[in-house]
């Protein structure tokens, strides 16, 4: 169909562009984002990418539409060996990317947020509207180009960055999980709009951690694991249940389950927790668990079915909309964040860059964070600077953070060591309960197996955790419990003893063995 | 990293953009075709000031310090307060009404009216605290508006209710009693050191205090520094935003509260506007420390001062200052950033080697 798209000579058909990404590798400081990456997209295509929040996706895109440099590897397109700048020399190659986050000017209208900086296309009069209206008609967008985009909703705000970006000459559209804004029929909307896209010749990299919908619209499935490609999928015969566990993996170090520490003491009581979003739909309905001091509860799931709210409504970031919420006998759904850590909540965030670290301040003003109303880190209203230091020294020597001393900058660490100093300030002062996320994301494993090590004597020590985790293994080796959560449910208890990664990946993914 | 080397690259930016900002303003000089060479600029602009000059300088400079700790006390929590300018206007205006009708004796009339001042410009900094907590406001466009406000006010309360002679316009007198006008360093012509210039040495040393020995400063700090991660620690994020718009605020009310009880006696024609605008350069080029942000002060006092002299000696205008200054605070914000990058890269590569030195041992 390609070859016969290519042969005609009307406008609307086009020839998308073979792109090879062979062995990319890229790094940050302190943090391998990327290495041995291979991804083939061939023409007139969708093409998913798939793999967990962190897995190198949004680093792989940056890398093929020219916003980073990769630091090795190839990017072949059309049998050419190409090297981007810039967006500009990715455009000018025919490849275009719609950020997860729209970058429309709310008070121009569709016409002008689709001519704003290509002027030198089609000129900013007759030719221009003539074009986008050839656009939206060709591709079934329907947008009309005098509408004010303050006045569009979201699923047209989409289709206006694909627009923009077909106004631009790109082939190849690569599409940065566009279904997490759209509701079911929306979706349905944007996937004939794609179908459409394709027909026409165009190729489509599609970014989603949504099996559901890779599988309902792909023709190539990719899967990213911890920063690079770990397998190719055919959506014609894979289940959800492969794709689970590829993206999640089996293989890794896995943390040894010891015998149980569990008391009958309830910690932490989740009471019928019921949080609502702004246009009144439920993030998370009627989630009731409870957690015993001595007891690890893992939450598995898929990303994005409501883990990241439950721990910030826990930790008093977000107020549930009904349900309540109990530490040891104390009803503290009211109650905000620093008020739960002086009462000995321990957290370890998702995003430590985000929410744990002061990156520019040093270690010992990072060991205050979270802790500025308890000793030793102040005294009444002051700071107690001898005090914090000398227990950052405490926590640099008994976590084994690498660093040259306490006066180093947080940003000069390596992923592991940032994240043994944040478990080692979390765990300090006597928490009765640790909300940890993901709290080995992007660690080496040496670092993995410390960090398990030291949530684990915390364990024996009587402490309850709320584990949150992508990694199955993590959840099955650590846990003496494992909840499931989907769509903001909690739909399945399993014992760590018994399941396998393969009924955990059923039930996360809704259930049905596909 | 040894506390040596770390004043050093404290120092190695200001220093750059002085630099660069003498060699941007030589070359204009040199370019606008004017007798008198860069040269003769500069042998001005550097020769020792006399007597007179140097108590205005000292004068300036606590003025010009008040603006910008007002600024920095924002800036260091990522908040823009542009609006300095019209909240010491404001306060001194009212400040000066009050004082001038003499309700009250003496030294306690002077207290009150700082008191006052300290209150009206922490009242109109808040009006924008509040916009940006409860709205959602850009404190950026709403200080900016707030100034022009505070102008229109202060004109028309002043046109009513102040004095007027010939044609200009100002509050009551200050009675002699509460007037405070200072140390005499050299002749009585030369002028006095004002005495509340005292404010500004109370307000460094407590900024610096309150920015790194209280948990406020901590959080303040925090704050500015990444407000996800503040958030997660605990810290009420619009409570501070709240809190820190009040503070500046209120140092902001007493900028022109030396000179009021020094010199000037009533509000008028000898009010000095601009200073707020004057802070907040200072605040940048000091990095919004306390200590940085004197030799900020000490440097603009000192070039616009000097500049006064230009006229006799050269016929070079004294606005040319203004480029020196404006380039120095441009220079010295990329200076900055180069200079925190270097910095960054070197602390990496000395923790790289804290990670491959254990690892050594175990080999040998």
């Amino acid at each position: 169909m390609p070859a016969a798209a290519a042969d005609t000579t009307k406008a609307d058909a086009v020839q998308a562009p073979e792109v090879r990404l062979t062995g990319i590798g890229k790094s940050f400081p302190g943090v391998i984002a990327n290495h041995d990456v291979d991804v083939t997209i061939r023409p007139a295509t969708v093409h998913a990418l798939i793999g967990e929040n962190g897995a190198g996706k949004s680093t792989l895109m940056k890398i093929l539409y020219g916003v980073q440099k990769p630091d090795e590897g190839s990017i072949v397109v059309d049998g050419t060996e190409r090297s981007f700048k810039s967006p500009t020399d990715a455009i000018a190659v025919g490849i275009g990317m719609v950020f997860q986050h729209f970058m429309l000017a709310d008070n121009l209208t569709a016409l002008e947020n689709a001519v704003l900086g290509a002027e030198r296309l089609h000129g900013i009069g007759d030719k221009a509207r003539a074009e986008f209206d050839a656009i939206s008609s060709r591709y079934g967008f329907g947008l009309r180009p005098d509408v004010l985009v303050e006045t569009l909703g979201v699923a047209d705000r989409q289709r206006l960055e694909i627009l923009k970006v077909l106004y631009r000459g790109a082939q190849l559209i690569i599409l940065d999980e566009p279904t997490a804004v759209l509701v079911p029929q929306e979706v349905d909307a944007l996937f004939a709009n794609l179908r459409d896209l394709r027909a026409h010749g165009h190729s489509v990299l599609f970014i989603s951690h949504k099996l559901d919908e890779v599988l309902a619209i792909a023709d190539d499935i990719t899967v990213m694991r911890r920063g690079t490609t770990v397998g190719e999928a055919d959506p014609q015969t894979a289940t959800k249940r492969q794709l689970a566990e590829l993206m999640v993996g089996s293989e890794l170090p896995s943390p040894e389950t010891s015998e149980s520490t569990v008391t009958d003491v309830v910690q932490l009581a989740l009471q019928g927790l019921t949080l609502t979003d702004e246009s009144g739909r439920n993030l998370l309905t009627d989630i009731s668990v409870d957690i015993h001091r001595g007891e690890i509860l893992g939450i598995a799931g898929v990303e994005g079915n409501g883990q990241a709210e439950l721990v910030e409504t826990v930790m008093g970031m977000r107020r549930p909309t009904s349900g309540r919420i109990l530490l040891g006998e104390e009803d503290v759904t009211s109650w905000d964040t620093r008020r739960l850590r002086e009462a000995g909540v321990g957290y370890i965030p998702e995003d430590r860059h985000r929410h744990g670290l002061l990156l520019d301040a040093p270690l010992w003003e990072n060991r205050i964070l979270g802790h500025q109303t308890r000793p030793p880190s102040v005294k009444g209203p002051w700071i107690n600077r001898s005090g914090a230091r000398k227990d950052t020294r405490r926590i640099v020597e008994e976590y084994d953070v690498r660093t040259p001393g306490i006066d180093t900058v947080a940003r000069a660490l390596s992923g592991g060591n940032q994240q043994k100093l944040i478990i080692g300030r979390e765990m300090s002062g006597d928490p009765v309960l640790l909300i940890a996320s993901h709290p080995t994301r992007g660690v080496d494993v040496g670092a993995q197996a410390a960090i398990w090590s030291h949530i684990k004597q915390a364990r024996r020590d009587g402490l309850a955790v709320l584990l949150i985790s992508a990694d199955l293994d993590e959840l099955i080796g650590l846990s003496d419990r494992i909840e499931v959560i989907l769509r903001g449910r909690m739909v399945g208890t399993f014992d760590p003893a018994a399941v396998t990664p393969q009924d955990l990946g059923a039930a996360m993914t809704g259930g049905d063995d596909a | 990293m040894s506390s040596l080397k770390r004043i050093g690259f404290a120092l190695l930016a200001p220093v750059i953009a002085v630099l660069i900002a003498v060699l941007a303003t030589s070359i204009v000089i040199a370019a606008s075709g004017s007798d008198s060479s860069a040269t003769d600029f500069w042998s001005v602009i550097l020769s020792k000031p006399d007597n007179r000059l140097l108590v205005n300088i000292v004068n300036q400079t606590t003025m010009i310090y008040l603006a910008a700790v007002a600024a920095a006390i924002g800036f260091r929590m990522g908040l823009f307060n542009i609006g300095v300018e019209g909240q010491y206007m404001l306060a001194s205006y009212t400040a000066a009404t009050f004082a001038g009708a003499a309700l009250l004796p003496g030294a306690v009339n002077i207290l009150a009216a700082l008191v006052i001042a300290m209150a009206v410009g922490a009242i109109w900094a808040g009006i924008a605290g509040i916009l940006r907590t409860t709205r959602g406001v850009s404190e950026v466009i709403s200080t900016i508006m707030l100034n022009s406000i505070a102008a229109i006010l202060v004109g028309y309360l002043l046109d009513q209710h102040g004095e007027h002679g010939g044609n200009q316009v100002r509050t009551k007198e200050l009675p002699e009693s509460s007037q405070l006008s200072g140390w005499l360093p050299f002749e009585k012509p030369d002028g006095p050191i004002w005495t509340l210039g005292l404010l500004a040495v109370v307000v460094g040393i407590g900024f610096w205090v309150l920015l790194n020995k209280t948990r406020f400063g901590f959080d303040l700090r925090a704050t500015g520094a990444s407000q996800t991660a503040a958030v997660a620690s605990g810290i009420k994020v619009n409570r501070m935003v709240l809190v820190s718009m009040l503070l500046s605020g209120a140092v902001a009310g007493l900028i022109w509260m030396p000179a009021y009880f020094g010199s000037a006696h009533s509000y008028g024609t000898t009010f000095q506007a601009g200073l707020g605008f004057t802070g907040i350069a200072v605040a940048l080029l000091g990095r919004n420390q306390p200590v940085g942000m004197v030799f900020g002060a000490v440097l603009f006092a000192f070039l616009s001062t000097q500049s006064n002299t230009l006229t006799f000696q050269t016929d070079i205008s004294p606005s040319i200052v203004q480029i020196t200054q404006g380039v120095a605070v441009l220079a010295v914000v990329i200076a900055y950033e180069l200079v925190r990058r270097y910095r960054i890269r070197l602390e990496q590569r000395s923790v790289a080697k804290a990670r491959t030195a254990p690892a050594q041992e175990v080999a040998a």
